[in-house]
């Protein structure tokens, strides 16, 4: 048979690689977020996956509306921003709203919250959910009063016409009003007529915050609650081989030690009593450890050494030459999301249900984790959102979940709830996966880029639950579960590869993504993914290159960038910050530029940075950040700025500081002394963000956008300061130094 | 039993001497201000003040308090009538997650009582043993500059 043969042919050829790999990229219908990738019902952002109006909005009888959302507030404001959505398009001043966050048991499943696409999916359910039901209010209206939907307003929650007619919402609504499915299109608010959507409306979670109210999963008390601890191993893989686990049996206040395989913790009726019985019984078991590290001085090397599936994202022109002007290699270590507040979660089970109050950014992934862990239906397991600390990623979060629920299964009908200590966090969570990038380019006779080639290698950026074999203590159990296959998100947003295609109009060029399916060490997502090293690596690329060309680093840009948008938030960076007529910085002060659009496919983001370097130590200082974001249209403004200063200072804090430590069998950076990030003392002087609206336009992401710009303009700037290219992250104080020394041995001789 | 005043209250507390006052505020006094971040003393998510200096509450043990006046967030204003420091992070809008939140402002609480019109520089070296995460940083050290702005305007007026 003619078609087996020529199969079997290209099964066994050259070109098995790619075709097998390419197969297995899109045969995952897996987006960061969990959204199908192909829209089912042509609806707008998640009502497509949940069409049902009342899934959405709620309204009582007095009026009020219930909005459900199946994302949840990871400390980014969006609560706030949903509420101003619902608002706006309800026509219902902002306090007679109430949100619903991701919970199984309430809310659609909108996946994770992740990708910075939390504004665009929910946003835009939400969006339009609302503006339905005010046509429906509206449509009720006109039937009781019998006038045309053309007499009548919606305004403050009440529905008014000609001759008096007047309707508060809690009288129009009944039983099925709602109970019924959106309409592919929705007649939305001018924004020229917002009253609410692109305002600096306060964040509705901050009061609670600052005086003490129960504000995250931490705080919850449960009546009749007990606090767990877990042993974890000391390395990955480890072995419990015995416990002696009597005489912490035998401490007041110690319930129970549970253990299943190599899962070991403990549970007692105080926390204080709970942390000492673990450092006893982790004092008291013995394990066998196999884990086998990198070496972690020689990462990169070690990281593009192992097998690989790879795949050309961007092929173009010819951009194979016989020699080229930039031959790099860019890499990143393994970062920690490193929240302030180690992941806690509340389990409760009883006979044959089980409740996890967790701060996971995915309620229904992990619901089903845990149901398929536990044998149980889906339905008997039920998944709460309450905040923790900010997440950045996937943190802790989940496996804390399944580390409450394995302890609440062994003491039923009391809730139990679980809190990480700072080494576990700092050991166990899933970091940033460490990564290598190499760049080749060149230019042509007329100083623009001739040839560009980028190639990347990372392991899986995206190990979240779904399959149970994500979860720390399922892999522990007597029985467990394996690890799952690792996921390669496919473009064009892209895992270890996003934005490693450059905006720029590049005639000649090549990437080519190198998945690596080992994983060295734990890995998943962690903010803006791959896109933190690509961006670094292209941005620092444009800025040497243009010094090859004998050009401004910002001209240079433009001249490669025919997206208007682009060429938009570069250019009022450069103008808010004075770069045309930035005056020649005194001896240890320099400047730097960095843009990217996120994943090509959200927000736009430049930074331009004025830096000082302490000579003597290497230590670097922000004196002065200009930003420019166009993040669509606008939902609150300061939340988009917030975003993006804390965006700038995080990226600040990995790129200066941060790297996770390992010897050849355990992680090493167990505390923020081994692993330091910024503190006050290098906090940027000032930091300026322009918010350029784009009223009526598409929403874009904004939390992740400023990183990689942020990284490699501290790159350039450090180079415009120190004159060497540093291009192993982190740009630490020793490393700095170090640049600065062989360069002033380079100028003496 | 071990006596501790609380935001001025006096409470019998029945956990044992050598417990960290970090789990005597959260567990027995079921107070949420103070939080575990890394039970080191490295990053300040604990931070309460005792007889008006800022220390780590998941280090200090309460047999050390005894007598001692401890002072936690709940002590310096509730949401609906906040303190001058807790209002002015409410205006600068200075939280992202706001886990860090707390302890900032306990330590800022210390700085603006004892230097009431602090420079910046005064303001980054009273907080540099907190950590915050999410690069709120620059809200916080506008929030302080502000909070002693409404202070001294307000002790202006009550002249």
């Amino acid at each position: 048979m003619s078609h087996a043969i020529s199969r079997r042919d290209v099964l066994r050829g050259t070109g098995a690689l790619v075709l097998a790999f390419s197969l297995s990229r899109h045969a995952f219908a897996l987006t960061e977020t969990g959204a199908s990738e192909t829209a089912l019902r042509g609806l707008p952002g998640s009502l497509d996956s949940t069409p049902l109006l009342d899934a959405w909005i709620g309204i009582d009888a007095g009026g009020n509306a219930t909005i459900f959302t199946g994302k949840a507030e990871l400390g980014q404001g969006i609560k706030t921003a949903l509420l101003q959505v619902a608002a706006e398009e309800l026509k219902l001043p902002l306090p007679r709203l109430t949100l619903v966050t991701a919970d199984t048991g309430r809310t659609p499943n909108e996946g994770y919250t992740a990708a910075s696409h939390s504004v665009q999916e929910s946003g835009t359910a939400i969006r339009n959910a609302a503006a339905q039901v005010r046509e429906i209010l509206i449509g009720e209206a006109a039937r009781r009063a019998g006038v045309g939907i053309d007499r009548l307003t919606a305004r403050a929650g009440v529905v008014t016409g000609p001759d008096g007619v007047r309707y508060g919402y809690g009288q129009l609504v009944s039983d099925q009003l709602l109970h019924v499915d959106a309409q592919p299109t929705s007649i939305l608010t001018d924004p020229r007529d917002f009253t609410v959507m692109d305002r600096p409306v306060p964040r509705v979670d901050i009061p609670a915050k600052v005086t003490g109210g129960a504000a995250y999963v931490q705080d919850m008390r449960l009546p009749g609650m007990v606090h767990g601890r877990i042993v974890r191993p000391p390395s990955y893989g480890a072995l419990l081989l015995s416990v002696d686990a009597g005489p912490v049996e035998a401490m007041p206040g110690v319930i129970k030690v549970v253990r299943d395989g190599s899962f070991l913790g403990v549970i007692a009726d105080k926390e204080w009593t709970a942390i000492q019985a673990m450092r006893r019984l982790a004092a008291r078991a013995q394990w066998e450890e196999t884990a086998q590290l990198p070496d972690e001085a020689r990462l990169p090397e070690a990281l593009m050494a192992l097998p690989s599936r790879d795949q050309t994202i961007l092929d173009v022109g010819q951009p194979d030459v016989p020699s080229y002007a930039i031959n790099a290699l860019f890499s990143r270590p393994y970062l920690a999301h490193g929240s302030i507040g180690p992941s806690c979660a509340i389990a409760h089970a009883d006979d044959d249900a089980l409740t996890v109050w967790t701060h996971t950014q995915g309620v229904y992934p992990l619901r089903n984790a845990l149901a398929t862990l536990f044998g149980m239906p889906q339905e008997k397991v039920r998944c709460i959102h309450v905040e923790g600390a900010g997440c950045y990623g996937q943190n802790g979060a989940d496996d804390a979940g399944a580390d409450a629920a394995m302890l609440a299964r062994a003491l039923p009908g009391r809730p139990v709830r679980v809190q990480w200590m700072r080494e576990q966090e700092h050991a166990w969570e899933p970091f940033g996966p460490g990564m290598a990038a190499h760049i080749r380019a060149t230019l042509g006779p007329d100083g623009s880029i001739a040839a560009w080639q980028h190639e990347v290698w990372s392991q899986s950026h995206m190990m979240r639950p779904g399959p149970p074999g994500t979860l720390l203590a399922a892999r522990d159990i007597a029985h467990p579960f394996p690890p799952p296959p690792p996921v390669d998100l496919p473009m064009p947003e892209g895992g270890g590869d996003r934005n490693a295609i450059p905006l720029y109009v590049l005639p000649n060029a090549r990437a080519v993504n190198h998945f690596l399916p080992e994983m060295p060490l734990r890995g998943s997502s962690m903010r803006s993914l791959g896109g933190y090293l690509n961006v670094f690596a292209i941005e620092s690329t444009m800025d040497d290159l243009a010094r090859l060309a004998g050009q401004d680093p910002v001209n240079f840009r433009l001249r490669h960038l025919k997206d208007e948008r682009a060429i938009a938030v570069i250019t009022t960076t450069a103008e808010r910050f004075g770069w045309k007529e930035r005056p020649r910085p005194p001896a240890g002060s320099g400047y730097g530029f960095g843009f990217a659009r996120y994943k090509n496919l959200e927000a736009y983001c430049a930074v331009a940075l004025e830096i000082a370097i302490d000579q003597d130590t290497g230590r670097t200082v922000i004196l002065r950040a200009v930003a420019a974001v166009d993040t669509g249209q606008v939902v609150n403004p300061d939340g988009v700025r917030n975003q993006i200063e804390g965006g700038i200072v995080q990226a600040a804090s990995w790129t200066l500081f941060e790297g996770v430590r390992f010897d050849r069998r355990r992680v090493t950076s167990v505390d923020w002394a081994a692993y330091p990030i910024l503190r006050f003392a290098h906090v940027p002087r000032a930091v300026e963000v322009h918010v350029i609206d784009r009223p009526g336009l598409p929403f874009l992401g904004s939390g992740e956008a400023a990183q990689g710009p942020t990284g490699a303009a501290l790159a350039n700037a450090i180079r415009d300061v120190t004159g060497a290219r540093l291009r192993a992250l982190p740009l630490d104080a020793a490393k700095v130094q170090a640049a600065m020394l062989a360069a002033s041995f380079k100028a003496a001789r | 039993m071990t006596t501790l005043t609380v935001n001025g209250i006096g409470r019998t507390v029945s956990s044992t001497p050598d417990t960290p006052l970090l789990y005597v505020l959260r567990d027995e006094l079921e107070l949420n201000g103070a939080k575990f971040g890394c039970g080191l003393g490295q990053c300040g998510a604990c931070a309460v003040l005792v007889d008006g200096e800022p220390v780590f509450s998941c280090i200090t043990p309460v047999m050390l308090l005894e007598g001692r006046d401890i002072r936690t967030l709940e002590g310096l204003g509730t949401a609906e009538a906040p303190g001058p420091l807790q209002a002015a992070f409410i205006e600068e809008q200075t939280a992202q997650c706001g886990y860090c939140i707390a302890g900032m402002i306990m330590r800022a609480q210390a700085l603006l009582e004892r230097i009431p019109h602090p420079g910046d520089d005064d303001i980054l070296t009273a907080l540099e043993p907190q950590l915050c995460r999410c690069g709120t940083h620059m809200r916080i050290v506008r929030a302080v500059r502000r909070a002693a702005q409404n202070m001294a305007r307000a002790s202006e007026a009550g002249r």
